[in-house]
C-alpha cells in the first residue's frame, strides 16, 4: 500500500472504531434500540479488502454487522447513525435499523439479518453483472458461522458452476454468536471448505491491513478478470460480544487481551510511526479530531433529525402504485 | 383468439417477454435442456441459451436467492419452483429477502422477480407432494400473490407479473397444465389485482380461485338445473391483495356466500375471505357465510382416501343447499 493510502486508511479505521464505540454509548443511553452488532477488532478486514477493490463501484453485501461496510463503500456516517436512531434521514429512512443499512447509490446492497442469507443474493448480484456485461464484481462479507448454513454450500456450488464474478470474504472471528468455532465446526480454517467446489481460496491474517490488502488484490484481480469466484478467509476477532446482550461468558479475558495486542489500528499506527510517517502526537491529535467529528456532526445530525411520519407507515411495502398501474389494472396497451 | 393449453399459455408469456427484454431470464430445476416438468419453458433453452435459461441444481432456497439478487440489478428472473412443496425451502429468500428488501431499504432496492410453482393435489402424489400453500404466501407483506384458473389468466398474469416492479408469486395447479382455453392472439396483460365474475347469479355467491373455480362452475350448473338456485361464481385470481370491493359487490347482490378452496380450512384463504365479508358487508348477509375445504390431514396416498380428502362440486352443492335449508 502507498504511504498516503495507509495514512488515509488509518484515519478511516479510527472513524470506524469511534463510530462503533459511540453506538455502544448511544445504545446504553437507549437512543439506539433493537439489536446492535459492533465491529471493533475487525476493521482491517473490510478496509483491506475494499482498498483492493473499488468502493462505490463494486457491489458489496453483508450480514447484520454492517455499519462499517456501508461507510467504507461511501455511505455518509451521519445517515448511518441517523438510521440507528430510527430517523427519517437515516440511510433506510428509519425502516431498517442497525442490521439493515443500505446505500444503493454507493452500491452497498445492504445488511441482512438471516445468517447466511446474503450468500445467494451476492451470487445473484454477480449474475446481474454477468447479464449486463460490466467489469464490476460482487463482494460478500460474512462471518465464519454463516458457513454452516445450507446457503453456503448451495451458493459456492452455483457460483463456481456458473463462473460468477463474486468474491466471498469470510471474516473468521472464531465465534458464532457465543459458540467457539471448534465447538460448532469440524474445520476451523474456513477456506478449506470450498475446495470441494474447485474454487480458488486463500487465508491470511485479518489484523494486519497490509496483509489483507495484498491477499485481496490477488482475489479481486482473479474475480475481475473473469476467472470465476474466489473465497478469502481473514482471521480476526471481535472485541465486543456478538450483540449488546452478550456478556462474553464463553471466552476468557486473557484471550481477549491477547487479541487486543494485535489490534488492527495499532498495528498500522505503530508501523507508520516506525516509518517516521507520523508521530504519536499526530495520531492522538487525529483521534481527537475524529471524536469531535463524530460528536459534533454525526451524533448531532442523528439527534436533530426528524422521526418518520406515522402516516407513512405503509410507504415502501410495495412499489409506487401509480407507476405500476398498467400491470395492476391490465390496461397496458 | 386461439384455444391453447395452460402450459402453452405460460410458455408463450415467457417467450414473448424474453424476446422483448434481454434482462428477462428464467431459472429452475429441469427447465432448460429437459424443457420443464410441466413443459412451461419448452423450447426456450434452444432459443435463448444457458445464460438466460438456467438449469439450477436442486438447491431451492439458494437459486431463489440468486434470482432475487440478480433482480436487484434490474434483471427480471422468472423463478420456477417445480412443486410448491419445495417452496417451503425457498421461503427464507422469498420472504426475508424479496418481500422485505424494499421496506427495509427505505425504498432503495426492489426485487422485481416472479416466482412460479405448481401447487395443489394431483393424482396420488402423497403427503409431501400435494401441498396447498397459497395461504402462507398471501400473509406476507411486500409480496403479490396471483393464481390463474385458466390459460388466459395463466398467460396474462405472467406477462403482468414480469413487468411489475413488485415480487409476484404465481400459484399454478398440477392438474391444470393440460386444460384448454381461449387466449387472445394479440399481447394481453391480465390485471394483477381484482376478481372476475365468471358466472352471474342472484341467490348465492360461490367464491373460489384456481381449481375451485371449476368446481364452483359445475356446482352452479347443478344448482340451477336441479334446484332452481341462481349461483354467482367469483374468481379471486388475486389473493394478495384480495379484491375487497369485488367481494362486497357480489355479496351485496346475492346476500349469501360459500367460499371454496382446495386448501385445508384453518388459517386459510377462505377464512380470510369470510373475514373480508364480515368487515365489508356483514349487514347484507341473509345467512352466515360458510366454507368448503379439504380435510385437515397430510394428503393420503390411497386413491379413495385422497378423493375423500379433497372437496368437489357435490360438496359445494351440499353446502349451498344447507344454506337454503334444503338439506
Amino acid at each position: 500500500m502507498k504511504l498516503e493510502d495507509k495514512k488515509r486508511v488509518l484515519r478511516e479505521m479510527v472513524v470506524h472504531r469511534r463510530f462503533e464505540e459511540r453506538c455502544y454509548q448511544a445504545y446504553i443511553e437507549r437512543k439506539i434500540g433493537g439489536f446492535l452488532h459492533l465491529y471493533p477488532g475487525q476493521e482491517a478486514c473490510c478496509n483491506g479488502v475494499m482498498e483492493a477493490a473499488r468502493p462505490g463501484y463494486d457491489y458489496v453485501i453483508t450480514g447484520y454487522r454492517d455499519h462499517v461496510h456501508a461507510i467504507k463503500c461511501g455511505a455518509d456516517p451521519k445517515e448511518v447513525m441517523a438510521e440507528l436512531y430510527g430517523k427519517e434521514t437515516g440511510s433506510s429512512k428509519g425502516r431498517g435499523g442497525s442490521m439493515h443499512i443500505f446505500d444503493v447509490s454507493k452500491r452497498f446492497m445492504g445488511g441482512y439479518a438471516l445468517v447466511g442469507g446474503p450468500f445467494p443474493l451476492a451470487a445473484g448480484i454477480a449474475k446481474g453483472i454477468q447479464m449486463k456485461g460490466g467489469d464490476e464484481i460482487a463482494i460478500c462479507f460474512l462471518g465464519d458461522a454463516a458457513n454452516n448454513q445450507g446457503t453456503f454450500h448451495e451458493t459456492m456450488n452455483m457460483a463456481a458452476l456458473y463462473k460468477l464474478p463474486v468474491l466471498f470474504v469470510c471474516e473468521n472471528n472464531l465465534y458464532g454468536i457465543g459458540t467457539a468455532i471448534e465447538r460448532s465446526t469440524a474445520v476451523v480454517h474456513q477456506h478449506k471448505r470450498v475446495c470441494g467446489y474447485d474454487m480458488e481460496a486463500a487465508e491470511t491474517d485479518g489484523q494486519d491491513i497490509e496483509k489483507v490488502y495484498e491477499a485481496a488484490k490477488v482475489a479481486v484481480n482473479h474475480v475481475r478478470s473473469g476467472k470465476g469466484p474466489y473465497f478469502l478467509e481473514l482471521l480476526t476477532y471481535r472485541y465486543r460480544g456478538h450483540s449488546m446482550s452478550d456478556s462474553r461468558g464463553y471466552r476468557s479475558r486473557e484471550e481477549e487481551e491477547m487479541w487486543k495486542q494485535r489490534d488492527p489500528i495499532y498495528i498500522l499506527r505503530d508501523r507508520l510511526i516506525a516509518e517516521k510517517a507520523m508521530t504519536m502526537a499526530d495520531y492522538e491529535a487525529m483521534e481527537k479530531e475524529v471524536d469531535a467529528y463524530i460528536e459534533n456532526e454525526v451524533i448531532k445530525f442523528a439527534e436533530e433529525s426528524p422521526e418518520p411520519k406515522v402516516e407513512e407507515l405503509e410507504k415502501y411495502v410495495l412499489a409506487d402504485r401509480e407507476s405500476q398501474l398498467p400491470w395492476i389494472t391490465g390496461k397496458a396497451a | 383468439m386461439a384455444e391453447i393449453m395452460y402450459w402453452e399459455a405460460i410458455q408463450r408469456a415467457h417467450d414473448e417477454e424474453m424476446a422483448r427484454d434481454p434482462l428477462v431470464i428464467c431459472m429452475g430445476e429441469d427447465i432448460g435442456v429437459a424443457g420443464g416438468t410441466y413443459k412451461a419453458t419448452k423450447g426456450l433453452y434452444e432459443k435463448y441459451g444457458p445464460l438466460r435459461v438456467i438449469d439450477t441444481p436442486i438447491s431451492e432456497n439458494s437459486y431463489t436467492g440468486l434470482g432475487i439478487g440478480a433482480s436487484f440489478l434490474g434483471v427480471r428472473p422468472i423463478i420456477e419452483l417445480m412443486s410448491v412443496n419445495f417452496a417451503w425451502l425457498a421461503m427464507d429468500q422469498m420472504f426475508n429477502s424479496a418481500a422485505k428488501v424494499r421496506y427495509m431499504s427505505g425504498g432503495q432496492l426492489t426485487a422485481p422477480c416472479v416466482f412460479r410453482s405448481a401447487g395443489g393435489a394431483a393424482h396420488q402424489l402423497g403427503a409431501q407432494h400435494s401441498a396447498r400453500m397459497e395461504k402462507v404466501f398471501m400473509g406476507i407483506a411486500g409480496l403479490r400473490v396471483v393464481t390463474p384458473s385458466n390459460p388466459k389468466q395463466a398467460y396474462g398474469l405472467l406477462k403482468s407479473a414480469i413487468r411489475c416492479d413488485d415480487p409476484v408469486y404465481i400459484n399454478e395447479h398440477e392438474l391444470m397444465y393440460n386444460m384448454k382455453g381461449d387466449v387472445p392472439d394479440t399481447e394481453y396483460f391480465h390485471p394483477l389485482e381484482g376478481s372476475e365474475v365468471t358466472r352471474s347469479g342472484t341467490d348465492v355467491t360461490l367464491f373460489g380461485y384456481n381449481i375451485s373455480v371449476h368446481w364452483n362452475l359445475k356446482a352452479a350448473e347443478i344448482l340451477d338445473k336441479q334446484y332452481g338456485i341462481s349461483a354467482e361464481v367469483v374468481d379471486l385470481y388475486s389473493l394478495s391483495p384480495l379484491d375487497r370491493e369485488g367481494i362486497r359487490k357480489s355479496v351485496s347482490k346475492t346476500h349469501r356466500a360459500v367460499v371454496v378452496g382446495e386448501e385445508e380450512a384453518p388459517v386459510g384463504v377462505c377464512s380470510e375471505v369470510i373475514s373480508v365479508i364480515n368487515e365489508e358487508c356483514f349487514f347484507e348477509l341473509d345467512a352466515a357465510p360458510v366454507r368448503v375445504n379439504s380435510a385437515l390431514v397430510p394428503q393420503p396416498y390411497n386413491h379413495g382416501l385422497e378423493k375423500a380428502a379433497i372437496p368437489n362440486a357435490e360438496d359445494v352443492v351440499a353446502a349451498v343447499l344447507k344454506l337454503f335449508g334444503k338439506a
